[in-house]
């Protein structure tokens, strides 16, 4: 029950926080150069009727409070206002950018699970060998590698030297070709996670291979497979999980980049466009989306962490 | 998460003494090459990066020109010679802003304890939370800020990172009876902070101002990849990125060079800054 409490509590602060947050992406329409009429009018001309309607639809005369009121309950609702550009709901713009944006962080999460725990674990039990330095010295190197230059170089050595993988847009509605066309931007993407979740497995993998009851287990005979799985994976889960959320975070902001960098027209790239075109309401709601997403990543987080480590669940309770 | 990082890494690390230091050596040589270069890249260049030929408009390497030219007939060479000092000096400046003000904060907040520790402390986990770049974008993006303002928007947002491992190293240091002694003689916590502290704390301090000069490297390259912030009179390695993304099959150097360029900046001075860590704590654990 404490557990239940203690999570209560994480929920309560993510509450309170989101509020802050909510409060700051509002004051984004405040921040922008130029007048809020101005900015919400765009492109329409300036006539009588349509800045009353303006100034009736987002209570521009009302005190910033009472504005920020007025937007919160219609955020909570999913309304976010209408997009300058193109007059939709900015809810609905959202929605309709964000599946090739889940498909890539789905594409790039495989090879991050698939590619950085297997060798973080591999080059951890070689330790110092050959295996191991070359795979830190990559590490090394990838995660000083930031997302939009590596996809330009893998745009020119697989796209354009050897042509192996289209380099431009989404690609079309068969999985085939979705595959090949986000292949690049999902390395582009997970190169910086992997070398991260590589080297965190490796150093909780070395640690934990020191360790007595590994010894112990050894010694009692039990297979090296579940060894690795059941003591090692397990106890190394830990700092790999919290690292992962950490860098989940640090991740979305990579997905604006590599968006633009291959012209995918995901939820990334309509931020950028949205901010280039000053068309505030779905900078806004983009935003709010991603503090809505950083809380649920950090309550995984939180609730994966007490699920490996039954240590952490007394912590909870204390 | 890179405290997180540097101290599960230490355990692993009792074999890198007998390393020859070749790699940190290069890597030393190329921040060097890179320091020179923002000074004096300009004066370097062989010829005047903002000189035009439009008779050479995107030609590949050759002709008197290293790595070719870009739309405009600019020499992409010089380019990237003079871009070096918008590139580099943001984040430079960023990082030892956040030396200073991190490394003060923290170790009074290790010293005094109390509120300012408190919500010096909540902030940093606000900020932990949050992807920066991303805030950095669209706050800039809306504001459409200078060169200065995006430093210190950057400057705000690395902040945390730093008075955290400095402030968790300092906690360490402060416990220790020399700190005690010191009080005890009457050195006034500044002095005792600055002269005795700090210096115990280097390797977090110089590891994370390299941290930190990476970080703030790629987002000012990110940034001006995108156009966000005003932009300088030479063009950053960012904006020659986005310039020379379009242009890719006539002339590739002009985007994979400054992209191999951020990728190599940043590499040296990550490895470097791993590298005087473990060596710099190896020498005060014997001191």
């Amino acid at each position: 029950m404490t557990i239940a409490l203690f999570l209560l509590r994480r929920l309560g602060g993510m509450v309170v926080l989101l509020l802050v947050l909510s409060l700051l992406v509002f004051g984004l329409l405040a921040l922008s150069p130029v007048s809020e009429l101005t900015t919400l009018l765009g492109t329409q001309p300036s006539t009588p009727e349509a800045v009353q309607a303006i100034t009736a639809e987002y209570h521009l005369n009302d005190p910033f409070l009472v504005q920020y009121w007025h937007w919160l309950v219609d955020a909570l609702h999913g309304n976010f206002g209408q997009s300058i550009q193109s007059g939709e709901p900015v809810g609905s713009v959202i929605v309709s950018h964000l599946p090739v944006t889940l498909e890539l962080a789905l594409y790039a999460g495989l090879l991050v699970l698939v590619l950085g725990v297997p060798v973080g674990m591999a080059a951890g039990i070689r330790r110092g060998r050959v295996f191991d330095r070359g795979v830190s010295g990559l590490t090394i190197v990838g995660m000083s590698a930031p997302g939009f230059s590596l996809g330009i170089l893998l745009i020119y050595v697989f796209g354009v030297a050897l042509n192996w993988f289209p380099v431009f847009g989404p690609g079309g509605d068969q999985a085939a070709d979705r595959v090949a066309h986000l292949t690049l931007p999902s390395i582009a993407l997970a190169a910086g996670l992997i070398a991260l979740i590589v080297r965190q497995t490796r150093a909780a993998t070395m640690h934990v291979m020191e360790q007595d009851y590994v010894t112990f287990a050894r010694a009692r005979g039990i297979s090296r497979p579940r060894i690795m799985v059941s003591y090692a994976l397990r106890n190394t889960g830990l700092p790999i999980v919290t690292a992962a959320g950490l860098q989940l975070i640090v991740a979305i902001s990579g997905t604006v980049l590599v968006e633009s960098v291959f012209s995918i027209p995901g939820a990334g790239q309509l931020m950028v466009q949205s901010i280039q075109s000053a068309d505030i309401p779905v900078v806004q709601g983009l935003s709010f989306f991603v503090a809505l997403l950083v809380m649920v990543v950090n309550l995984i987080v939180d609730v994966a962490v007490l699920i490996i480590d039954p240590r952490t669940r007394a912590a909870a309770r204390g | 998460m890179i405290a997180a990082n540097v101290t599960a890494e230490l355990g692993g690390r009792r074999g890198a003494r007998r390393r020859i230091p070749v790699l940190p050596l290069l890597c030393g040589l190329v921040l060097l090459v890179v320091l020179v270069c923002v000074f004096g890249g300009t004066a370097l260049a062989p010829d005047d990066p903002t000189a035009q030929n439009p008779l050479l408009s995107v030609s590949p390497p050759g002709g008197g020109h290293l790595l070719g030219t870009d739309q405009l007939g600019h020499d992409v060479f010089s380019l990237l010679l003079a871009g070096t000092f918008p590139s580099v000096v943001g984040p430079l400046a960023v990082a030892l802003g956040c030396l200073g003000i991190g490394a003060a904060l923290g170790m009074s907040g290790a010293y005094f304890g109390g509120v300012t520790d408190t919500i010096v402390n909540r902030f940093t986990d606000l900020v932990y939370a949050l992807p920066a770049l991303l805030i950095a974008i669209v706050v800039l993006g809306v504001v459409g800020g200078g060169y200065w303002l995006t430093a210190g928007v950057l400057l705000f947002l690395s902040l945390p990172y730093e008075i955290r491992l400095c402030r968790s190293a300092a906690l360490v240091q402060v416990r220790l009876h020399y700190v005690d002694a010191a009080r005890t003689i009457g050195i006034s916590p500044a002095r005792s902070l600055f002269r005795h502290v700090l210096p115990n704390i280097m390797p977090t301090v110089i590891a994370t101002f390299l941290l930190d000069f990476v970080n703030a490297l790629i987002s000012f390259a990110a940034l001006s990849y995108l156009g966000f912030g005003v932009q300088p009179s030479s063009p950053s390695w960012g904006r020659m990125l986005s310039q020379g993304q379009s242009l890719i099959t006539q002339n590739p150097w002009l985007s994979i060079a400054p992209a191999v360029l951020i990728i190599i900046t940043g590499a040296s001075a990550t490895l470097l800054g791993d590298w005087a860590y473990e060596r710099l704590t190896a020498a005060g654990g014997t001191r």
